[in-house]
């Protein structure tokens, strides 16, 4: 620095601002996503495509007319269900990564019934028990990382993503080997009997109706119940937890199972829902987006309803616009990623205010 | 005239509604010692932090060797030749000694840790020092990190040495080690400003000193021509009294009986060493010592959240037979209807949490209530609001979030809700600190309240007037170790003070 | 012994993009970020390499080998430093969450990645692959020498890249332990406070670092992109990157932030990814194989727990955001 530098007081510093009002933070959020859309509109328009009418289509390809619509649901409710599934995870500053495994082994557990044992139950039993199976084995997928983690502080994160691609490994094991359906061209694994399907409602797989009542359960978990208020505080503090009698271990590992059960039957749903059957791809993401719906929703499962459907129509916009446009589908990623990024940006200034030099007297109090 | 080296002008720094400094002007000469000497809270540090570039005041001037200066950051400190050992070492613990005084330093050429250590050696043999270059700071004890510090502020060509309370983890030897190569210092010509609130070593050590109280610099004297007496009177104000009530609660019972209580820490340094004691119901005993002489440990042992040897017996005020309590978790302790309340030092870290709100911080003690598996809000939403009434906390309203509250009253909720459970043991570790004088005394009042009514209290303080006044018995602890336990009522400051350092000597004694 | 011989070919060039994403995670981790998006940052960096050295062949016509791997560097590295920049913005200026802003990051850059991959091949009426010419400069070892019997194919044979991940390693190990900024930007990721009290200007340290260590990351993702061994090799094949930025996440635990032990774990999760084709056993299906890198993961994620000795524990203010005046 020079000596002239050092003569002035810093151009720009970094305050804390006095709580923004709950309106305000919104509207500083809301303009973020606009921002978003505003940097992913410039994007479009320089591959060529005018930007409205691409976002227009976007929308009309996701919402307009019934199989725009049941297409969209079924990408909302497993992303929802994903992102309920999580939040008690992320509540307790658990990051858990592993949703996408999570409902991976959870989709096996339900393949495994679904594909041999549906000749021996009766349908609502079978459903029943791929369900049940499915959020056991899921659980059990959560509690993995979250004992050594509880135990020695194994590092989470990455944990959880590697037993994300061994989970998907495993499914790839079982299309190439013992589950694998003869006499196909590909190696896959057979297509579910009707009886291991959901039933629709309204054209969607009941799904749809299990993640919303999942939305109040969770919300009811998370705010009102004493399991809820221990999340919270062990996601706060440690220190305050135990200081409160909290067993610290005990409740990163029960809320880690609970996490990975209601993962695990997202993946149930996925398989008998809208897939019906199981392939290498079944997480399909949604375990990561979901991460995204979690955390843009600050957690909060009503809101996580919004994002989702939002996230879902930019997911199905984009399939169309590939057709309409020839705009890759991958845009719903880079738009997706883009509103993240904004949103990050945007909680600094929820939470902080520049200081100007030249303000920097009147504004100090 | 000689120009002061450094020169203060109208000073001021505020932080949010505390002033922390207010117009302080002070010459500071070459060739000097000064102390800067003041009560905790006064005003001392951050008016030096200001010099080091760590705050920047908010009005006012300083100058350097009579030009003018801005210091924006600990850099601009380092070029002006102003370097300051903070009471938290600056020190990254993975690197030796001497790559730990070459951090920053934008020299041409390439690293060259031998001729480092060669320059440290140099300084070693000048002044006295003993650093060994290549060693890592992970290994070495609190006196030798302290002396890389000074090294390294030297290393880089210090002329003005600004050392924060630099004897308050240092034994006694050590201090005189320290005082010595000071006194070294000053004779090769460096400036060197001591901050501290000991007046034995304003006495002993400095050429002139300076007292700030509440913010405001109420003087400066050559050490020769003034004496401990007229210090203390600056330093405290007019009045030392404080006037603490302090009832006699008739027929004290045994409430717990601790013996051979030792703890090790993770490091495996033995911080609790046999302490012995008992607590009665009815009484405030004090519990004095210099920072960090296990009084963290001994309390978080009785509440559970430390792992101990030796025995905690709990007697209940029921007349029900005692409860062991070592060994057992703070759950398992409310689950024996044990009510121990315990307000922690890091209130936001520890006994409370900032992002909740008042009602939802009241539940942290009592949530496991009751079989339902929903947490009763609504008790803690009466209690919350009957805190903020009787204690007149001053809030916008129950479900603010406590980070948003002022020091005093975040105090308030702490101290509110533990006492709210009646307990039968309360106990307390610097329940005032960073507290205003108002809020101070209502605490005071609280705990004598809670004696009054039956409860033991254990009251962990750094302020030695208070302690004379407010506690019923003293006990104090130094280096882990109980140095003497005595009535509250006929101790004073000065004996108090000598049993905090007694034991210390024989500790370092046993070391070499 | 051939088959040894191939074996190790092979594992080198599985471990190189691996090394190339751990030594940019090391460099980040050290100046106390923690950024998780180097996945991301692999994929940005891959097409944008992929594209610079496709637009350059269409626009000259003939290219040149030299001027082909230059630009192709050089656009995969700053394309990924761009998304490290955008995470340092987000985390060392906006104090964002690091965990949730490098997950943001790996979203973004996978998108970015897919998407600008299919962008282009949209465009060349299917997919995009570059030339010969190129293709070779990427995949060809170094002439002559890689003739000698037995020392060449092991030593000589490789690509370029293999060779500059070495010299990546030589001069992060130099750049870490032998200089002053080294030794500074160890001090900022261990203890910013110190390091600032000493002088040195933190949050420009954690720019630089963050953002350099990303764009070295970008040079795996190029790596993946252009290799042969892959079945890539300089074609665009959609999520092809997917899966190795997390590996290197994982080595940087596992070589305790050291470069050199890098070069060893990278070499080991990388042999363990091709060890199916050399060493086949019947027991053990080819899927189980694939999932051998991430279950050895695992595995070294607990044993470190184990591991207490301070010089291997990670920079101490790794994940947390630093500021001044805080109180």
């Amino acid at each position: 620095m020079s000596a002239e530098g050092i003569k002035k007081e810093p151009l720009v510093r970094i305050a804390k601002r006095p709580e923004l009002t709950k309106k305000k933070a919104a509207l500083v959020k809301f303009s973020s996503i606009i921002m978003a859309l505003f940097i992913g509109g410039l994007l479009i328009l320089v591959l060529g495509h005018n930007p409205f009418a691409v976002y227009a289509d976007m929308v009309k390809g996701s919402l307009i007319g019934k199989i725009s619509l049941t297409a969209t649901a079924k990408i909302a409710v497993p992303l929802l269900g994903a992102a309920l599934a999580i939040a008690p995870a992320f509540k307790m500053k658990f990051w858990n990564c592993g949703a996408e495994g999570q409902i991976t082994v959870g989709a096996i557990a339900a393949t495994y019934f679904a594909l041999y044992q549906y000749q021996n139950l009766p349908r609502p039993v079978l459903i029943v028990v791929m369900f049940v199976s499915a959020a056991i084995i899921g659980g059990f997928w959560g509690l993995i990382p979250a004992f050594f983690k509880a135990k020695w502080g194994t590092n989470e994160t990455l944990f959880t993503l590697m037993l994300n691609y061994i989970a998907i490994g495993c499914v790839k094991y079982l299309r190439l080997g013992p589950w694998m359906e003869q006499g196909q061209m590909f190696p896959k694994i057979a297509m579910f009997k009707p009886e291991a399907r959901l039933p629709d409602v309204f054209g969607v797989h009941i799904g749809w109706i299990m993640v919303l009542v999942l939305v109040f359960v969770i919300y009811i978990y998370m705010t009102k119940t004493k399991h809820g208020y221990e999340i919270a505080v062990v996601g706060e503090s440690i220190s305050t937890a135990r200081y409160s009698g909290m067993n610290v271990k005990k409740i990163i590992m029960r809320t880690m199972f609970l996490s990975g059960a209601i993962a695990g039957t997202v993946g149930c749903m996925i398989v008998s829902g809208s897939n019906y059957t199981l392939s290498d791809g079944v997480a399909n993401g949604y375990g990561f987006t979901a991460i995204v719906v979690a955390w843009l929703a600050k957690l909060n499962p009503f809101v996580m309803v919004f994002i989702s459907v939002f996230l879902a129509v930019l997911k199905k916009g984009a399939n169309t616009i590939q057709t309409d446009f020839g705009i890759p589908a991958s845009a719903s990623d880079v738009l997706t990623g883009l509103i993240l990024l904004s949103m990050l940006a945007s909680e600094f200034f929820i939470n902080y205010r520049l200081v100007f030099r030249s303000k920097n007297k009147e504004v100090a109090k | 005239m000689e120009t002061a080296a450094l020169q203060l002008k109208n000073l001021t720094k505020t932080f949010g509604s505390v002033v922390a400094n207010d117009n302080v002007s002070l010459d500071i000469y070459r060739g000097e010692i000064l102390s800067l000497l003041g009560e905790n809270g006064s005003g001392k540090t951050t008016l030096m932090n200001m010099l080091s570039g760590i705050y920047y005041p908010d009005g006012g001037q300083i100058f350097v060797n009579g030009k003018e200066v801005r210091i924006g950051s600990p850099k601009d400190a380092f070029d002006l030749g102003i370097g300051m050992i903070h009471q938290h070492f600056k020190l990254v613990d993975v690197l030796t000694a001497a790559e730990n005084m070459v951090l920053g330093i934008k020299e041409k050429g390439r690293l060259n840790i031998k001729a480092v250590g060669e320059k440290i050696r140099k300084i070693n043999e000048q002044y006295g020092f003993n650093v060994d270059p290549d060693k890592k700071i992970y290994d070495m004890s609190v006196s030798e990190k302290q002396t890389v510090e000074i090294v390294k502020m030297l290393y880089r060509g210090a002329d003005v040495l600004i050392l924060d309370e630099p004897t308050a983890v240092l034994t006694p030897q050590e201090t005189r080690k320290l005082f010595a190569v000071l006194k070294n210092m000053r004779d090769n010509g460096k400036t060197v400003v001591i901050i501290t609130h000991k007046l034995h070593e304003v006495m002993e050590l400095s050429d002139r000193v300076a007292v700030l109280r509440k913010g405001v610099h109420v003087g400066d004297f050559k050490t020769s021509e003034t004496n401990p007496q007229e210090l203390t009177n600056l330093m405290v104000g007019h009045s030392v009294t404080l006037n603490i009530s302090r009832e006699k609660y008739e027929n004290p019972v045994k409430r717990l009986d601790i013996r051979n209580l030792s703890c090790v820490n993770e490091d495996g340094v033995k911080v609790l060493d046999d302490i012995n004691f008992d607590v009665y119901a009815g009484e405030v005993l004090g519990i004095a010592g210099i920072s960090g002489c296990g009084q963290k440990e001994l309390l978080e042992g009785i509440a559970g959240l430390q792992k101990v040897s030796g025995s905690i017996k709990f007697y209940p005020p029921d007349g029900s037979t005692e409860q062991e309590l070592v060994g057992k978790s703070p759950l398992e302790i409310i689950k024996c209807g044990i009510a121990l309340s315990f307000v922690p030092e890091d209130r936001l870290g520890m006994g409370l949490i900032g992002n909740m709100d008042l009602a939802d911080n009241m539940l942290l003690r009592s949530y496991q209530k009751g079989k339902s598996v929903f947490a009763d809000r609504k008790s803690s939403a009466n209690l919350a609001a009957k805190v903020v009434d009787e204690l007149e906390v001053v809030t916008p309203g129950i479900d603010t979030p406590v980070r948003q509250l002022s020091g005093g009253n975040v105090q308030k909720i702490l101290v509110g809700r533990e006492i709210a459970s009646e307990p039968a043991v309360l106990m307390s570790a610097y329940a005032v600190r960073g507290l205003d004088i108002n809020t101070s005394y209502t605490i005071y009042n609280l705990m004598n309240e809670q004696k009054m009514r039956g409860a033991a209290v254990i009251y962990v303080g750094e302020d030695l007037d208070v302690l004379v006044e407010l506690c019923d018995r003293i006990l104090v602890l130094c280096g882990g170790k109980v140095s003497g336990i005595v009535d509250g009522r006929g101790a004073t400051k000065e004996e108090v003070g000598l049993l905090m350092t007694s034991l210390g000597q024989k500790k370092e004694a046993n070391e070499e | 012994m051939s088959t040894f011989l191939s074996f190790a070919f092979a594992a080198v060039l599985a471990a190189t993009p691996l090394l190339f994403g751990a030594l940019g995670e090391i460099l980040t981790e050290k100046s106390g970020n923690l950024n998780l998006g180097v996945e991301g940052m692999m994929f940005m960096g891959g097409v944008a390499g992929l594209a610079g050295t496709y637009y350059y062949e269409k626009a000259v016509g003939e290219p040149n080998a030299i001027v082909s791997i230059v630009i192709g560097l050089v656009c995969a590295f700053l394309c990924a430093a761009f998304g490290a920049l955008i995470y340092s913005v987000l985390t060392i200026t906006f104090r964002a969450n690091q965990n949730v802003t490098g997950l943001a990051l790996t979203t973004f850059g996978t998108g970015f990645g897919n998407f600008f991959g299919e962008v282009m091949g949209n465009a060349a009426g299917g997919y995009v692959s570059v030339g010969a010419v190129t293709k070779a400069a990427f995949n060809d070892g170094i002439p002559y020498l890689e003739d000698l019997p037995v020392v060449g194919k092991l030593l000589f044979s490789y690509n370029f890249l293999v060779y500059l991940a070495a010299a990546c390693t030589v001069i992060l190990a130099y750049f870490l332990f032998k200089t002053k900024a080294g030794l500074n930007l160890r001090a900022v990721g261990e203890n910013p406070a110190t390091a600032d009290a000493a002088g040195i200007n933190v949050t420009l340290y954690k720019y630089l670092a963050t953002c350099i260590g990303g764009g070295i990351c970008g040079l795996g993702g190029l790596y993946i992109v252009m290799n042969s061994a892959n079945g890539t090799g300089g074609v665009w094949v959609y999520n092809s990157i997917s899966g190795y930025g997390w590996l290197a996440v994982a080595i940087v635990i596992f070589c305790t932030w050291s470069p050199g032990k890098a070069v060893l774990c990278s070499l080991i999760v990388g042999a363990l990814t091709v060890i199916r084709y050399y060493y086949p056993l019947s027991f053990i299906p080819a899927a189980i194989y694939e999932i051998f890198p991430y279950i050895a993961t695992v595995v070294v994620l607990i044993a470190i727990i184990f591991r207490k000795k301070k010089n291997n524990l990670p920079p101490s203010s790794l994940g947390l955001a630093y500021f001044r005046e805080e109180r």
